[in-house]
């Protein structure tokens, strides 16, 4: 949008607005609600429900010179326009007036209103919508108290249409303002929806099969101006005011979306607050104001019965609850007794405070702190991430985005939407991929390798950038020198590094590579450029920020090295079996968890944590924003907060560790990281206004995204931003050994059958299945037809699983979703054949 | 066929075709418009040919025998003009034809049973020239349909065809053409009346290499059928519109958006374009004047609102059509989002007449603001159903009693529809007012596309009104609220009306509505839909209370309003009625007074039509 400032006069206010805004937003931002259904500020307007119909005119000119003609007081005459005008549709002008409240506007949108209840059944009673609902306020507003139409007259249609398996929609309710079916189309680049039939026929219906397949379908129930989307998981589930708000984060990937708990006592839940709702907080630079279905619908886990409540020591070989002294006591002996030989190993699943703490600890007694999630490149992003301020909604014409090894729908679903809108703004996007993903259809170029070449097509890329010499060998043709050029031409560059099919050595070379693409094309240490590692977990960065590192393909080796194991908020023999060998036997083991997990089973003493819900932290997020959340629900049994178990545990090692507030945690993090040296949570609280505004009285202006009153959170600065002569060293890729049958690649599927998708009931109709991807050819040669069950041999199993040819797979390779039930640590090969 | 790479081949090619034309050889045409075609038109014409066949043996009789477009006179179709006379025959037979051959064309005798009758004198007419109907016309856009046979690009370039093309691309600029258009006055004939050359002007001012041209033939009005006859009959002369304008404002492709329904216009202009394209008319460099443009036709699927604009455009795109708000309007962001103007088919096909004769000329015809002539179909209770072209201004009177012919069976003149379902009613006392933009919209009216539907006495005017609503009602695309919900709520009151259960204050929620309707919709569908209603209320208001207050309909029309008795004095017993009732609803023996029952009958009206004593009273 240009930023000339346009001027004109909105019911007597004089409005300076940039030029293109739409007279509904510059009302808006002069304070004056327009009322409006259809109109959506993050969708292009289409003016179909003429909700916001206003007066207009423009200031008279004289047809022959063009000079604008003058009243008596040389005022500009101004000559309204005949009809009433869509303000959703109409760009401001240069002294245009505009009458929102004069006596012709306000009746016109008054019979607009009429129309809109011939069908509307008005059983805001018992309506999801009710006491949030734009159409219920605006009758209150504006309505006349009694209707022309009879009941019998209205037009009746079902009520409870099930669109997909997550969303509901109610016909009558529906004022068909299409906002669901734009969103879908423009904004979540899944247009599933459409209007069937015509004229005041017309309904909403689904055309995908399953029905309404996007990750992002609950959304609409947030911009539905009405009661007619309402999702399964909230549906007749409560009445918006009875609800408590609590500020929190998504746990489920890197993304860092901001969202809000709403939360209600019920006499099920023996009086306790239970979540009802999870609803999406605005924050324009992470998720806008959105979310994607798995954050919506996946959080049952955090207050799954299935939660462990007690602490359990094992006794006589079993595990049995105790108290959290006696734990305590009989992990610190644990611990103490192996002296340095202690090895502690979590995720990037808990807080900063947690992960801060669980190093702490570990170097205190000499011991080493090791990160579950397998994936390198962390301190690349401490050095060349993304710039301070960097906001991907902002990228288009003349920027570039780079993303190699990922499938972002699958794994960072808010990051791939947000990604496909900077590609449709005109921003070049370049997908690297061993195959086929969504975002190739947005991409100006697609790079394929094969599996095992994602580091050398890097390396391929750097050296068209470079022309380097001693790269020469890696240099590549076509289609790779066109998206170097288009990488090297660019303003800004945003790189996405993942990790699919990559060990830990190759994603080491990788992100390498990519960090010295960045470099290499001064596209490092300011905002809208940078290196985002696609992390496996919601908080990776933030455990590599407090110190954490990943054993390097190494854990077996690690565990088997060590006298006690510490394992915090992961659980490495349910991702891999042949584990629990290492971690049987004299070795001592705490396992500190949400669940009994395959891991648990083998502890020692098992810590019951609490869950993100109940108790208050910070993560840092894959674009390196560290962001507060808060306690919604009161803790489940005798749980307590992850850091807060660490600090129980030190003190019995006779370790002092901050023990009063999470936030003191965070003071001492900012001391000793300098990244976070200027920050707190009160910084971390601030917020500014944004735009477009949401979750206001006006509630059909944006939806019931919440407005952010609750902190923004604060981006870290990359080391770049200080030091511009920063080098990055490219390393070599590995070789490959030991080539034999297909390569197994484990891929991320979004609805995974893990512990923190599986309590999700809602969610189980549309949970990825465990089965063997493989291309057409290779189907043939194994003798595969479509769905027959093989056999596939690895690490000594035999895993049976349904195999499915598609095209767009490479050969001598099959693919398997991670978290489906068949564990999988890295990319390995595996013999398939056909079962017997 | 000939190939023209400049203008000086184009008249040679013309005076060649010219050549030879033998003007003593008789010619009959044989309309060939879709009313004819009903009628057998085309059976007339083989057996002019089959008869031609088997007299060439004592090769004594010779004549040439084509099939042309509509000669607008439909209601006495088929009809055959035998020329150089001129004569004029209607209601033609296969029967006919032999006795026309041997009597006419060998004879040069006049077959008098197949002459026009004047009703008014009773007088036989013998030349088309002199038939009422068509002498109060001024035929320009039609001028040539009756003449030229549509399948052949010769035909139209051995009338002139294509000289107005040459005239513009060897000595017009593209903005001399648009200073022609804007001096003609031709306003938009698609119903609207936007003056042509502004729109043109605009189009050309517009940034950008990459413009389009769209030739609106998604006629959609009821009963309205011109786009389609000239299509039909003259599909050369939209075409060299079109490349004309085109040229003027920059455009190298256009579109002819033309509904599916329409076949026989669809083959005669995809025979005229593919024609135009093998002489070199249509391509690269037309006429060597370094013009390039090419035409494609976008067959629609007769969405009565894809002949809404930004509907068309979206339909033409392949997306649903539906409207958009303007602005921006298509000259400026139009066909995918390029600069674009549409005009109507009569307005393309006036474009070509105005470069010829030149736009003084053209100015003279019509009146002060509404310049040149405008073609109705006129259709309902009227004599002469058919398509009619006349200057703008005429008052309704002559049109409808000079060249329509009255009212048949003697009945009295109610209303006119003017405008299809978007324009208005023109009751009696309004007769004389000229037809032109101005006055029409002064009462209710407007021009629209030229569909012109009459009412006589026995018309109810509240269910008149309520046919229309429910057109208009039912392609509604909904996409805006007023029109989707607000047509519905109209025609459901009006429907409650004529069923008799009007309630008090219904035509004033009627007015309410329809205003509302009129100023909130987002496109011209929804912003004249409500026009037949108001205007029937504003001169048949009386109508309208007396089905809601009285219960009755004045013109008993209205089947919950009305009741079918038997008149005893009349009745015969004659029992034709007791059978004929398809309801079973009439008791009575034979030579006994018949009584309807009114609780089993459905006022059908078939006792009426069937008694044959006037024994069935209506009330």
């Amino acid at each position: 949008m240009s930023e000339e400032l346009v001027r004109l006069k909105i019911d007597d206010i004089d409005v300076r607005v940039p030029k293109g805004t739409k007279v509904v937003d510059a009302a808006k931002q002069a304070g004056i609600d327009i009322p409006v259904f259809c109109h959506h500020p993050k969708i292009e307007s289409v003016g179909m429900c003429r909700m916001c119909l206003v007066e207009i005119g423009t200031p008279k000119r004289d047809r022959s010179t063009g000079e604008k003609l003058l009243d008596e007081g040389g005022q500009p005459q101004i000559e309204f326009w005949p009809k009433l005008e869509t303000s959703c549709t109409t760009p401001v002008s240069e002294g245009m007036v505009v009458k929102v409240s004069s006596e012709k506007a306000i009746e016109g949108r008054k019979q607009i209103l009429e129309f809109l209840l011939t069908s509307h059944p008005l059983d805001c009673p018992i309506c999801d919508k009710g006491g949030e609902c734009s159409l219920q306020d605006l009758v209150m507003e504006h309505g006349s108290g009694e209707s022309r139409f009879l009941l019998e007259d209205k037009k009746h249609q079902d009520k409870h249409v099930q669109l997909g398996d997550l969303i509901v929609l109610d016909r009558e309710r529906c004022i068909q303002c299409a906002r669901c079916i734009r969103f879908q189309k423009e904004v979540a680049g899944d247009p599933v929806l459409a209007f069937a039939e015509r004229g005041r026929n017309i309904e909403i219906v689904t055309f995908s099969d399953p029905g309404f397949n996007s990750y992002f379908s609950g959304n609409t129930t947030d911009i539905c101006p009405v009661g007619a989307l309402t999702t399964v998981d909230f549906r007749f589930g409560a009445r918006s005011w009875e609800m408590d708000a609590t500020a929190s984060i998504c746990t489920h990937c890197p993304v860092g979306c901001n969202l809000m708990l709403n939360t209600r006592r019920e006499a099920r839940a023996n009086g306790r607050q239970v979540i009802k709702r999870v609803m999406p907080r605005q924050n324009e630079q992470v998720n806008e104001i959105w979310i994607c279905d798995k954050g919506r619908f996946a959080h049952h886990f955090a207050t799954s019965e299935e939660r462990l409540t007690k602490p359990l020591v094992r006794i006589d070989g079993k595990l049995i609850e105790t108290s959290w002294k006696k734990a305590l006591e009989h992990a610190a002996e644990g611990l103490k007794a192996a002296g340095e030989g202690v090895v502690g190993l979590a995720s990037g699943r808990v807080s900063n405070e947690d992960l801060f703490n669980f190093h702490t600890l570990l170097k205190s007694v000499g011991g080493r702190a090791i990160l579950s999630d397998s994936q390198a490149g962390g301190e690349l992003v401490q050095q060349v991430g993304v710039g301070k301020g960097t906001d991907l909604g902002a990228l288009g014409a003349g920027d570039a985005i780079l993303v190699i090894a990922s499938d972002l729908h699958e794994e960072a679903p808010i990051w791939w939407q947000r990604v496909m809108g900077a590609a449709k703004r005109g921003a070049t996007l370049v997908v690297a991929n061993a195959r086929k993903t969504r975002l190739d259809d947005y991409a100006g170029h697609v790079v394929r390798y094969r599996y095992q070449e994602a580091a050398r097509t890097g390396l391929g890329l750097l050296q068209a950038i470079t022309g380097a010499k001693d790269l020469s060998k890696f240099a590549s043709d076509e289609p790779l020198k066109s998206a170097a050029k288009a990488l090297t031409e660019a303003e800004n560059l945003v790189i996405f590094c993942g990790v699919e099919g990559l060990t830990y050595a190759e994603s080491k070379s990788l992100s390498d590579v990519c960090a010295a693409i960045l470099v290499e094309t001064k596209n490092v240490g300011r905002a809208q450029n940078g290196l985002i590692a696609v992390w496996p977990k919601n908080n990776t960065q933030g455990a590599w920020d407090m110190g954490l590192r990943p054993a390097e393909g190494d854990l077996e080796k690690a565990f088997a090295d060590a006298k006690a194991v510490y394992i915090m908020a992961v659980d490495p023999v349910g991702d891999d079996p042949s584990l629990a060998e290492s971690l049987e036997g004299d070795r001592f083991l705490v396992v500190q968890e949400l669940f009994m997990t395959p891991t648990a089973e083998l502890a020692d003493v098992v810590l019951p944590a609490q869950s993100f819900v109940e108790r208050e932290g910070t993560f840092t997020s894959g674009e390196r924003r560290v962001q507060r959340f808060y306690p919604a629900v009161k803790a489940l049994g005798e749980t307590k907060a992850d850091w807060r178990i660490i600090t129980s545990l030190a003190a019995s090692l006779g370790i002092e560790l901050e023990d009063s507030s999470a936030a003191a945690v965070f003071l001492q993090i900012a001391e000793e990281t300098e990244a976070y040296a200027e920050i707190n949570y009160q910084s971390l609280a601030e917020f500014e206004e944004q735009w477009p505004p949401v979750g206001e009285e006006d509630l059909y202006y944006g939806g019931t995204t919440f407005k952010n009153r609750q902190g923004l959170g604060v981006q870290v600065a990359p080391a770049a931003e200080q030091d511009q002569s920063l080098k990055i060293q490219w390393s070599a890729p590995p070789e490959f050994k030991g080539k034999k049958g297909y390569l197994l690649v484990p891929v991320v599927e979004l609805y995974n059958r893990g512990a923190t998708v599986m309590p999700s009931e809602n969610l189980h109709p549309r949970l990825a299945s465990p089965v063997l991807w493989m291309s057409l050819k290779d189907a043939k040669s194994i003798g595969v037809i479509q769905g027959a069950q093989v056999e596939l041999l690895l690490d000594g199993r035999t895993e049976e699983l349904q195999a499915i040819a598609e095209e767009g797979i490479p050969e001598g390779v099959v693919l398997l979703g991670r978290g489906l039930g068949v564990p999988i640590a890295e990319p390995q090969y595996v013999e398939v054949r056909l079962k017997a | 066929m000939a190939s023209i790479h400049t203008a000086q081949e184009l008249d040679t090619w013309r005076e060649s075709l010219a050549a030879k034309v033998n003007p003593d050889l008789p010619l009959i045409t044989v309309c060939g418009g879709t009313g004819c075609r009903v009628y057998g038109s085309e059976q007339v014409w083989t057996a002019f040919q089959d008869e031609l066949t088997n007299q060439k043996a004592d090769a004594r009789l010779n004549y040439d025998v084509k099939v042309t477009g509509c000669h607008g006179f439909c209601e006495k179709g088929p009809l055959v003009v035998i020329r150089p006379q001129g004569i004029m025959y209607t209601n033609v037979k296969v029967s006919d034809v032999a006795e026309i051959v041997g009597e006419t064309i060998a004879k040069n005798k006049v077959i008098e049973r197949l002459l026009y009758v004047d009703p008014q004198t009773n007088e036989e007419i013998k030349c088309e020239q002199d038939v009422p109907f068509y002498k109060h016309q001024h035929r320009l856009i039609l001028g040539l349909n009756g003449l030229l046979d549509p399948t052949r690009i010769e035909e139209y370039i051995s009338q002139g065809g294509f000289d107005s093309l040459k005239k513009v691309l060897t000595s017009l600029s593209p903005d001399d053409v648009i200073e022609e258009m804007k001096k003609s006055g031709l306003r938009g004939r698609g119903g609207a009346g936007f003056p042509t050359g502004f729109k043109w002007e605009l189009c050309r001012q517009q940034p950008g290499d990459v413009k389009y041209v769209i030739c609106n033939a998604d006629e959609g009005d009821p009963g309205a059928y011109m786009d389609r006859s000239i299509m039909e009959g003259n599909p050369h002369l939209v075409l060299e519109g079109m490349i004309i304008g085109a040229y003027a404002m920059g455009a190298k492709q256009g579109y002819v958006y033309i509904r599916n329904e329409y076949p026989l216009a669809v083959k005669h202009l995809r025979l005229a374009i593919s024609q135009a394209e093998d002489v070199g008319l249509l391509g690269e460099n037309i006429l060597d004047s370094g013009f390039d443009f090419t035409v494609k036709i976008k067959l629609g699927s007769g969405a009565f609102v894809c002949g809404e604009e930004t509907a068309l455009i979206a339909s033409i795109e392949g997306q649903i059509g539906e409207p958009r708000p303007r602005p921006p309007y298509p000259a400026e962001f139009g066909l995918w989002g390029k600069p674009t103007n549409i005009n109507n088919v009569k307005s393309w096909a006036s474009v070509p007449i105005i470069i010829d004769k030149g736009s003084d000329w053209y100015a003279s015809i019509g009146t002060e603001t509404s310049k040149g002539t405008v073609i109705f179909s006129v259709v309902g209770n009227i004599n002469n159903t058919g398509l009619v072209e006349v200057p703008i201004g005429i008052s309704l009177r002559e049109l409808i009693f000079d060249i329509g012919g009255g009212i048949p069976n003697g009945k009295s003149f109610k209303a006119a529809q003017i405008g299809g379902p978007s324009g208005g009613c023109i009751p009696a006392e309004h007769l004389d007012i000229p037809i032109d933009y101005e006055s029409l919209q002064s009462l209710g009216a407007i021009m629209g596309s030229g569909g012109l539907v009459v009412a006589d006495e026995d018309t109810c005017m509240v269910d008149f009104a309520a046919y229309f609503m429910r057109f208009t009602q039912e392609e509604s695309c909904g996409k805006c609220v007023p029109c989707r919900v607000g047509t519905k709520a109209m025609l459901e009151t009006l429907e409650r009306i004529c069923a008799g259960d009007g309630r008090p204050g219904d035509v004033d929620y009627l007015i309410e509505l329809g205003e509302e309707i009129k100023r909130s919709s987002l496109c011209g569908l929804g912003q004249t839909a409500p026009n037949p209603v108001l205007s029937t209320i504003r001169y048949f208001r009386d109508e309208y209370e007396a089905h809601i207050v009285d219960k009755t309909c004045p013109a008993k029309v209205c089947k919950g309003l009305i009741t079918y008795s038997v008149i005893e004095e009349n009745c015969t017993g004659c029992m034709v009625c007791l059978r004929n009732c398809p309801e079973g609803a009439i008791q009575g023996k034979k030579k006994e007074v018949h009584v309807i029952d009114a609780a089993i009958c459905t006022r059908c009206g078939m006792c009426m039509s069937v008694c044959k004593f006037d024994a069935i009273l209506v009330e």
